[in-house]
């Protein structure tokens, strides 16, 4: 090795090694396509329900004029709710296998300040914006459980892409700004979450993949 | 001639040391077992190395302790910052030249 290479080796080991300290660097791309994927399935799912229940809906939304008349524990025990949680388990479990596997692959823990760091950031917003969007659903405000979604994970994100790979970012720019352009179109909600998390999720992941894990 | 060598800092003329370094730079305390774990060498290996820049003052060591386990902890002072970003302009100066 002659002297130019030797320096610039150092360099990047140099720059490798301030990435690798600071960042958890094994969030794999497979992990946000499974999670798409788990999302789209999801949307299907609820659409079917809605589909099938249209009367029942309108009732509910009908209701909302006497809000008394709809119990958060209704919502709370409903399919459309169960389908819900099964959606968001599906997709952490996926996701965090995928991430667990490429983790092993690089040879870097996946459990460490890092990965701490980057949960807390993640799940400070996330949480919050859940109790929010429940206390909504609790009042009987229904159109805003989606864009909610979108933009407080959106947040989450981007508090999240400081400490993992920095492209997360416009992962982030994108839930936010469908939140916000939903806002606009009340109604469609479902077709906004399914594009947030379904299509944006998996374009993001494709992207990482083939950026860093295509070999 | 000018040696372009001499604004190299000896003290980091090692892959190890110039490793610690930069997971201190970049994050406020890191400890022995992560810090382990980020450059992939023995206890002794590492602890030699520390021990070596700790002399120099370039970092500092705090212990302490989580349960009853020993918890050290490890940041860059204010010197060994200035000295790893020297360093670094020194290596980046000489790519430079050689290019």
């Amino acid at each position: 090795m002659n002297e130019s290479e030797k320096l610039s080796s150092d360099l990047h080991d140099i720059k490798q090694m301030m990435e690798r300290s600071s960042r958890f660097i094994s969030l794999s791309g497979l992990s946000g396509i499974s999670a798409g994927v788990c999302a789209l399935i999801g949307a299907t799912v609820s659409a079917d329900i809605i589909e099938r229940n249209k009367r029942a809906v309108h009732n509910l939304k009908a209701s909302l004029a006497d809000a008394d008349s709809i119990l958060y524990g209704d919502f709370l025990h409903s399919r459309l709710f169960q389908v819900a949680m099964l959606t968001f388990i599906a997709a952490l479990v996926t996701a965090f296998i995928f991430t667990y596997q490429r983790s092993k692959k690089t040879n870097t823990p996946i459990w460490g300040t890092t990965a701490k760091r980057l949960i807390i950031n993640v799940t400070v917003p996330v949480i919050t914006g859940g109790i929010f969007l429940l206390a909504l659903i609790n009042n009987g405000v229904f159109g805003f459980i989606a864009p909610g979604c979108l933009i407080f994970y959106g947040l989450g994100m981007l508090n999240a892409s400081k400490y993992t790979l920095p492209e997360t970012r416009y992962l982030a720019f994108g839930e936010i700004l469908l939140g916000l352009i939903n806002l606009c179109f009340m109604g469609y909600g479902l077709y906004f979450w399914a594009a947030g998390f379904g299509l944006l999720h998996i374009i993001y992941g494709t992207f990482m993949w083939w950026k860093y894990e295509r070999n | 001639m000018k040696n372009p060598i001499e604004n190299l800092n000896k003290i980091f003329d090692s892959r190890i040391r110039l490793g610690i370094m930069s997971a201190l730079m970049v994050n406020a305390s890191i400890n022995f077992n992560d810090l382990k774990q980020l450059i992939n060498v023995t206890d002794g290996n590492l602890a030699s190395h520390i021990k070596a820049l700790e002399e120099s003052g370039y970092i500092k060591v705090q212990k302490g302790f989580i349960g009853r386990k020993t918890n050290t902890l490890y940041s860059a002072t204010k010197s060994g910052e200035k000295a790893f970003r020297a360093h670094l302009d020194a290596l980046e100066k000489m790519i430079k030249n050689i290019e």
